[in-house]
């Protein structure tokens, strides 16, 4: 399987989520914002850290790179494409993903792991997936996923809310939101299930000695998935 | 401008001083060469009044590659792999602008470390503020702690430990010291000392603008009411670029182009081209309209002392300006080929066509002023006798909450949780143990590092306490399992003019001194900030230690978490219940007088070489340092975050059970073991003639001395967690 990782001005998770997927079997490809055409991809990802500082508005700039032009017809076509953290922030900035990401509710950046319940496991990412919570990571100052009322209701009839927040046993409740995201939502898809954003980072638990291994688990099911 | 005694008082100088320049140059300096004196010999970048004093520091170690006097330490881990480290204040900053302050002391670190060539890895960072009742102490906590984590998480370099402390002597001058680590191949590391004539002098990085100017002087001086008015002198963080230039110097760095480079820290222009020439023993010429200014119409006293951050200077080997521009260009970031290298050993500004500055580097650097400053020797206090009576009424388990609760002991969740500390994917141990740990990408290695500082201790008895915070760090190392194998320091005092101030640092520093020099510990790196004081109130004496030490195998990491039912704890070290200047006494007793707890430096190394022995073969199952609030509030703390308990026995000592317990005695650590390596254990100790006591074993969820003294651990959490969230809240 083959996959890209677009580095942009500020990006820090691009060499986190490379490991990563070499760990898993992808034959990985670091692209650099400045370039034009993706390399042949099973998957892309839009990493994590803080492209073009997050001046103006987390992603904003990074929406506007050369590279996103492919990257956006790549999705279109139906290629997966994965944003996290400030991944995820740029795909809600191109509009490939709904909804805005504000600052955290108590107004501080958070960095600790959390758990987060699978919603709908009928897509590439999280088909055949065992566990039902997992145990994920979180780093960021603007997560608070928002959108308006007829918005959500569009996004909950088409499944596309991908993961919640919430506690070991997959309890939704509103102390388990580390940010005060609308209905605990820590990730989402596009309407067709080939795009995802999420805010915690699979990358950085991929080994005992890390945070946790659930990441592992993540990564291991969407190779299989995408063979 | 014309220069006289009064603008050069103005500038900071005394009028010495300004007569030793006149003499130097055989004339009167012009103001642009006056503000180059003054930045050059304020106190901050001469070291005129410490570094008769840090000279006496050990610094050599057969693991040293790099001591001070460069822009960091250097270390050899193996493998031709090394580390690059030091600590650096931003004290002055951090009190007038918290976030900005802070934010600039972690790129000015980091810029310090990546300068020679290593990828940060690690930040840490110590913090030290005012009395928690004191109005200005929670805006400045919070503002640190953004400004701090703003630029860190920013750059994605994992923050992985630090500490916090709060005391009344901080009120009007908060302290904010900035740690890093970077990996770097021992083959491939960068200095400053330029060669060569005729070399391309390099401007990269931002644009120069007029934040910062007179920064380095600011932090020379002392703080009256005035000092609201001296916010402009705080320079402006831009981490984004920061992580810019990071990436272009290292893509730079992998090719064989520089020559030497230097960042624009303190005293910005200035520093970097006199440093260069001066390790060179050569001349630099600029011609400062290359220089790209952020403002129009800065003049070249301006463009000399401005602190703008993101700013590097580096000699380049002749015909390699393209190839080096095009990566500048790549990351979006200024080049300008702003002069060259020269025979004159002197330092050559011109501007409009015109000679600005005429000074040769010697009477900038080593002719800058070295000061034997007065200094008063301290007294041992006398030990305080503590009587039964005053221990009858505590009950153990109200006094153990308090401890627990305390601001200086209490988790400090609440601020590392706003650090990444995660980035880059190798934090094996995270903040909140007594090292943070990071894996060198891609081996089997670890590198741990801790920062401390003990100021009671240092305030009690300077020799003692100095002796003492280096052998917290080393203790903080070997409970985790690493090998300490040198230091970083940051020496932060009050007025160096006043004979006591004075008087603890020579004390400290011949204490830190005289520990790392028996501990094989050296200080490869440094900073000194002196004039921490309000008008004529001084900080109490505050050297911050970083260690850093090394793990061969990850694996066999240790931390403080209680693994098991049923284990058996045990202390190393003997306790004989030291308990002035302890947490005990000067908040449950009230007691702030009376001599630090000893160093026996025989005992510190034996226990802990014989503690990595242990550790070694592998029959250590958690450990933890004893430090303040002693054997019971450690024992607690792996209660606490092992979810586990303990039934503590009686102590078969004569002292009081209560001194046991808060004691403060130093070289002890807490262990747990399984039953069945207990023989072997005690073997190896006491083979070693280690003294240990056998303090007990864990039991499922309480901390249980008898029916009348215990305590469920989730009680001992609240209290341990809750304060600084609900002070912050509030």
């Amino acid at each position: 399987m083959k996959s890209s990782v677009i580095t942009f001005p500020g990006s820090n998770c691009d060499r986190d989520m490379d490991v990563a997927l070499k760990k898993f079997g992808f034959k990985n490809k670091m692209v650099w914002h400045n370039d034009t055409e993706l390399p042949k991809s099973d998957l892309v990802v839009l990493p994590g850290g803080f492209s073009y500082g997050d001046y103006l508005r987390c992603g904003s700039m990074a929406s506007k790179s050369k590279i996103m032009k492919s990257v956006l017809n790549f999705a279109n076509s139906g290629g997966m494409v994965m944003g996290i953290c400030n991944g995820f922030q740029i795909l809600v900035e191109t509009g490939l993903v709904p909804g805005v990401l504000l600052r955290n509710k108590y107004l501080e950046f958070i960095c600790k792991n959390v758990f987060v319940k699978i919603n709908n496991k009928k897509n590439t990412y999280f088909k055949n997936m065992d566990n039902d919570v997992l145990e994920f990571h979180i780093a960021h100052n603007e997560g608070n996923y928002f959108c308006t009322k007829d918005q959500l209701k569009e996004i909950e009839d088409n499944e596309q809310v991908a993961i919640n927040y919430c506690n070991r046993d997959g309890d939704l409740e509103e102390q388990f939101n580390p940010n005060g995201s609308i209905k605990n939502i820590a990730g989402i898809f596009n309407k067709e299930k080939n795009v995802l954003g999420m805010m915690p980072h699979p990358e950085r638990m991929i080994d005992a000695s890390l945070s946790g291994e659930d990441g592992s688990l993540f990564f291991n099911n969407l190779i299989n998935n995408l063979k | 401008m014309i220069v006289n005694e009064q603008v050069a008082i103005d500038h900071g100088l005394k009028k010495d001083e300004y007569i030793k320049i006149c003499e130097l140059l055989e004339r009167t300096p012009n103001i642009t060469e006056l503000g180059i004196f003054s930045a050059m010999w304020n106190e901050h970048c001469s070291y005129k009044s410490s570094r008769l004093h840090l000279k006496k520091l050990p610094t050599k170690g057969k693991q040293v590659i790099q001591g001070p006097g460069e822009n960091a330490g250097v270390v050899d881990i193996g493998d031709n792999d090394a580390i690059v480290f030091k600590i650096e204040s931003h004290n002055h900053p951090s009190f007038i602008e918290p976030y900005q302050g802070a934010a600039t002391g972690v790129g000015g670190i980091m810029r310090d470390v990546f300068t020679m060539g290593a990828r940060p890895i690690a930040n840490l960072n110590s913090i030290h503020f005012g009395s928690p009742q004191h109005k200005k102490t929670k805006n400045l906590l919070r503002g640190v702690v953004h400004g701090i984590g703003g630029y860190g998480n920013c750059m994605g370099v994992p923050t992985i430990a630090g500490q916090t402390n709060f005391d009344s002597s901080y009120n009007g001058n908060i302290l904010v010291n900035a740690m890093t680590l970077g990996l770097v191949k021992k083959d491939k590391i960068f200095y400053s000392k330029a060669a060569g004539l005729n070399k391309p002098v390099i401007y990269v990085g931002s644009k120069t603008g007029r934040d910062g100017i007179h920064g380095a002087s600011m932090a020379s001086a002392s703080f009256d009411e005035k000092i609201e008015e001296k916010k402009p002198t705080v320079q402006v963080g831009d981490p984004f670029t920061e992580k810019l230039l990071l990436e272009a110097c290292l893509e730079l760095m992998a090719g064989d182009s520089i020559i030497a480079i230097q960042d624009m820290g303190a005293a910005g222009l200035t520093s970097s081209s006199i440093e260069m020439a001066s390790k060179g023993n050569l001349g630099i010429e600029i011609n400062l309209n290359k220089v790209p200014c952020r403002e129009a119409k800065m003049t070249p006293y301006e463009i000399m002392l401005s602190e703008s951050q993101e700013r590097m200077l580096i000699v380049l080997e002749n015909g390699k300006e393209e190839q080096a521009k095009k990566i500048f260009d790549k990351w979006n970031l200024d080049f300008a080929v702003i002069g060259k290298t020269t025979n004159s050993k002197k330092i050559e500004l011109f501007f409009d066509n015109e000679q600005v500055a005429d000074i040769p580097v010697n009477t900038l650097v080593e002719n800058s002023p070295m000061y034997d400053r007065k200094w008063k020797k301290a007294k041992l206090p006398k030990k305080n006798k503590i009587k039964n009576e005053d221990l009858k009424n505590l009950k153990i388990i109200n006094i153990l909450k308090k401890v627990l609760s305390n601001p200086n002991v209490c988790s400090k969740e609440w601020i590392w949780q706003q650090y990444d500390h995660t980035v880059m994917g190798d934090t094996i141990q995270k903040p909140g143990g007594d090292s943070g740990v990071v894996r060198v990408h891609g081996t089997d290695k670890a590198v741990a590092a801790s920062v401390d500082s003990s100021a009671v201790y240092c305030w009690a008895h300077p020799l003692t306490g100095g002796k003492q915070v280096v052998c917290e760090s080393f203790r903080n190392l070997i409970s985790i399992g690493a090998k300490p194998i040198a230091i970083t320091n940051c020496l932060n005092f009050g007025s160096p003019e006043n004979e006591k101030n004075m008087g603890e640092f020579v004390e400290c520093v011949q204490g830190i001194g005289e520990a790392a020099e028996y501990l094989k510990f050296p200080v490869v790196s440094g900073n000194v900030s002196f004039y921490n004081q309000t008008k004529d109130e001084g900080i109490k004496p505050t050297p911050s230690i970083g260690g850093v030490g090394l793990i061969k195998n990850y694996n066999k990491m240790i931390t403080m978490d209680f693994k098991e039912f049923d284990n058996i704890v045990l202390v190393i070290g003997k306790t004989e219940g030291h308990i002035d200047q302890s947490l005990f006494a000067r908040n449950i007793l009230d007691e702030k007088n009376g001599p630090p707890p000893e160093i026996n430096l025989f005992n510190e190394k034996n226990n802990g070489e014989t503690l990595l022995k242990l550790i070694d073969a592998g029959l250590v199952k958690s450990a933890h340092d004893v430090s303040i609030g002693g054997i019971i509030t450690a024992v607690s703390k792996m209660c606490i975050k092992g979810n586990k308990g303990i039934n503590l026995k009686k102590p078969k000592y004569l002292i009081n059970e209560i001194e046991y317990f808060f004691a403060e005695d130093q070289g002890r650590y807490i262990i747990e073991v399984s039953k069945d390596s207990l023989k072997k254990v005690t073997d190896i100790l006491n083979k070693n003639a280690v003294h240990y006591d056998e303090l007990g074993t864990i039991n499922e969820d309480q901390l249980f001395i008898n029916e009348k003294t215990k305590v469920t651990i989730d009680e001992l959490r609240t209290s341990n967690t809750n304060w600084l969230t609900n002070y912050m809240s509030k």
